[in-house]
């Protein structure tokens, strides 16, 4: 910082040290501190900007992860007479023998090692299109781009008339195959309840992380393009060797997301399935938010977030570990 | 000064940041529920009839006339959505802002009893004496709130249709029994002009489920919890009885005769001819009415074996604990315990009212009336949904049975973990012992 301020005064400053030494040697001289005033200056402008950032965080952020370190331990009830009281390990205990809970991290589980890469390569595709120079591209990027803006809620909604047993897919289904099938009735199905609950995120989702792929495409230079073509390369080669690689930090960057947002499922569900057919559809999220809220055992959906923090937080690390740069 | 002033004044201020943050959200005012200025009190009330026009207009009109004829106590309404109105109490109370005079769903009354949200009213005993027992909140032998209409649920069919199809009509001395009610499903699924001739209302979900579905659980036999104790549910929501309406549940499914997400509407697809009968409360009666004048029948509840049971207990008025101006809330609710106003509640909501007064003013529900027989199903049927504390979890806990059940899961593993998390859930909270 104090480069950026010159010392006429001084001729044998280095720069970064000399600050440094400067004040060790004239201790009275006004310049440094003016150096220092202004360094000053520049980080209090710094703290103010990030100053209503960071209380955001601490208040909704930090603050409640705290209590839920606490809360895990207790019987705290949402609305009771008593204070809470501290009962060590029993919530876990009593989570691990829940079947409940492990049809929840079934079903989460389930639901992310299908969508990340699904929605991922999907994006992918879609990115490779639009991003080539054919007319009405923006027109593309601009509808793929619509459910992404669309409350998750309102999508929850009208997705789950789609998938009636009267609705719009199965009539289309109808339609297409000249009624030799017919389709069911995707979310009172267990078995088809969290594919039909994927497709439809998927589809929502899809298009943010197009846009992020878009970038990254768009900072791969043209002239690698052209040198591999001269070199004879054939198209998937071109994708391999230039494209792919050239993706490799939004490739870390679109897979993390799409973790986190994956291992956060919550509102489709609890729009359009409640966790049910027979628990199909549940999640660790869903199951908590019904257990902390709705049934006011504010103690133990604090040790299932605990637990799935825990779980999630150790996924992230992997990845992180996994997709480092090698250098 | 360090090399790095950075950090440390950014801790500094991150930590100044934090605690402005974490005064702010905590100096909350203190209970808001009344004002005093100038020697005129104001009490805020709060309802869950956002949005529900008639209903609105109905509590208006009592504060209106309220603050007309006091100069002293005003009294302001605040609405709510009626589906986040239990959130936004139970935020509230946490955040000490009840109001003072809030309408409570009849079963929630115990548990906020007892979490200490609810003060019991203190009103003189006579005002509510007679009044249909589903239409008080009574905890402990204290009245807590009181309520101007109930509902009753009811078989709605038509005349016409059980006619056709050789169906005897029943009534309160003989209503039917479960054989004949399997033998008219068949024969009306049979006819087929109904894809699902009976209607229980599956699509609905929150309250409607334990409200609709655990007379019929009851009418077997079962129940959501043993009454003598309140303590388990062992026994009476996973025995043998319960199994029996279970595996009748999902019969009913199998065969075709209810669908398993039924229309969003019953009585829209029952007003438009597409279900043969229709399980639901008393408020359709006005809709079906109209469309089917004398040929529309309100028929008791089929007789599983232990009488014919219907729900009872709808949206009551009671006053909170916090409230800084009790006397004036109790002046209000006694003021608001009018006859008139019953009549007119239930008038407008074509709800049950609550009083044999008020049933006599209204042709309808008077003796001889078309909707009298909604009374007399309140005053014989009714039972009322448990008195009890725990009574938000053993709900919440039977809408997932009564979801998993209809979805065709095994009824006894659903059951026996209902009760295993109902028996938990009271130990834990020590019986939720006042």
């Amino acid at each position: 910082m104090s480069d950026t301020m010159p010392d006429t005064a001084s001729t044998a400053r280095s720069p970064g040290t000399g600050v440094a030494a400067h004040r060790a040697a004239t201790p009275a001289a006004p310049r440094p501190r003016r150096s220092r005033r202004g360094h000053h200056g520049e980080s209090l402008v710094g703290l103010a900007m990030t100053s209503p950032a960071v209380v955001l965080l601490l208040v909704f952020f930090f603050v409640p992860v705290a209590l839920m370190f606490g809360l895990a331990f207790t019987n705290a009830r949402l609305i009771s007479p008593r204070p809470a009281e501290f009962v060590g390990l029993d919530n876990f205990v009593a989570l691990f023998g829940d079947s409940l809970f492990w049809a929840s991290l079934r079903n989460t589980a389930y639901f992310a090692v299908v969508v990340v890469p699904v929605q991922a390569g999907l994006a992918l595709v879609l990115a490779l299109l639009v991003n080539a120079k054919v007319r009405g591209r923006n027109f593309f990027r601009t509808v793929y781009f619509l459910p992404v803006v669309t409350s998750m809620v309102v999508v929850s909604l009208l997705w789950r008339f789609i998938y009636e047993p009267d609705g719009l897919l199965n009539q289309l289904i109808g339609a297409v195959s000249f009624g030799a099938w017919e389709g069911t009735d995707w979310l009172n199905n267990p078995s088809t309840a969290m594919p039909a609950i994927m497709l439809m995120s998927i589809w929502q989702a899809v298009g943010f992380h197009m846009v992020i792929w878009l970038a990254g495409l768009q900072t791969i230079p043209a002239e690698l393009y052209e040198a591999a073509a001269l070199d004879g390369a054939s198209g998937w080669q071109l994708f391999l060797n230039v494209t792919w690689a050239g993706l490799r930090q939004t490739r870390t960057f679109v897979l993390i997301t799409i973790t986190i947002a994956a291992f956060s499922l919550f509102t489709q569900i609890s729009v359009m399935t409640q966790g049910g057919p027979l628990d199909s559809t549940t999640t660790v999220v869903f199951m908590a938010v019904r257990t902390g809220y709705e049934q006011q055992a504010t103690g133990y959906a604090a040790a299932v977030s605990l637990v799935f923090f825990v779980i999630v937080l150790a996924i992230s690390l992997v990845q992180r570990f996994l997709t480092r740069e090698r250098d | 000064m360090s090399h790095h002033p950075f950090s440390r004044r950014a801790a500094m201020t991150a930590g100044l940041a934090a605690g402005l943050a974490l005064t702010a959200c905590s100096a909350a005012s203190d209970g808001s529920g009344a004002t005093t200025e100038d020697g005129v009190t104001t009490l805020s009330l709060w309802t869950h009839n956002g949005g529900n026009e008639v209903e609105l207009a109905l509590n208006k009109r009592v504060i209106n006339e309220f603050n007309a004829s006091h100069d002293d106590i005003k009294v302001e309404l605040e609405s709510f959505p009626q589906e986040s109105y239990n959130h936004a109490v139970t935020a509230a109370a946490s955040a000490d802002k009840l109001p003072c005079i809030l309408d409570i769903d009849a079963p929630n009354v115990a548990n906020w009893a007892w979490a200490g949200y609810l003060e019991p009213l203190g009103l003189s005993e006579d005002l509510f004496e007679g009044q249909l027992e589903s239409t008080l909140g009574v905890v402990d032998d204290e009245i807590y709130s009181f309520g101007y209409s109930d509902v009753a649920l009811n078989l709605v069919t038509r005349r016409s249709v059980l006619e056709k199809h050789d169906i005897r009509v029943p009534d309160m001395e003989q209503p039917w029994t479960a054989e004949e009610f399997d033998d008219a499903l068949a024969k009306l699924k049979a006819g087929g002009e109904y894809a699902y001739p009976l209607d229980l209302g599956t699509a609905g979900g929150g309250e409607w489920a334990p409200y609709a579905y655990s007379p019929i659980l009851q009418s077997f036999g079962g129940d959501l919890i043993d009454r003598d104790t309140y303590t388990t549910a062992d026994g009476v929501l996973n025995g043998p009885e319960a199994l029996e309406w279970a595996s009748w549940t999902q019969n009913l499914v199998e065969k075709g005769y209810v669908a398993k997400k039924s229309g969003a509407d019953s009585t829209i697809d029952f007003v438009n001819g597409k279900t043969a009968i229709m399980w639901n409360g008393s408020w359709a009666a006005t809709a079906v009415a109209e469309k089917y004048g004398d040929d529309a029948l309100f028929l008791p509840p089929v007789d599983f074996g232990h009488g014919p049971k219907i729900g009872g207990g709808s949206w009551q008025w009671g006053l909170s604990s916090e409230c800084p101006a009790i006397d004036a809330a109790r002046e209000y609710l006694e003021f608001s315990a009018k006859t008139e106003y019953y009549v007119a509640y239930a008038t407008e909501l074509s709800g049950i009212p609550a009083t044999e007064e008020a049933a006599a003013e209204i042709p309808d529900f008077a003796p001889g009336g078309k909707f009298r027989q909604f009374y007399d199903y309140a005053a014989e049927y009714a039972v009322l949904r448990p008195v009890t504390p725990a009574y938000p979890f053993i709900s919440s806990t039977f809408q997932k049975v009564s979801a998993d059940i209809l979805a065709g899961g095994d009824p006894q593993t659903i059951l026996d973990k209902a009760v295993n998390d109902i028996d938990t859930n009271i130990q834990q909270n020590d019986d939720y012992a006042f």
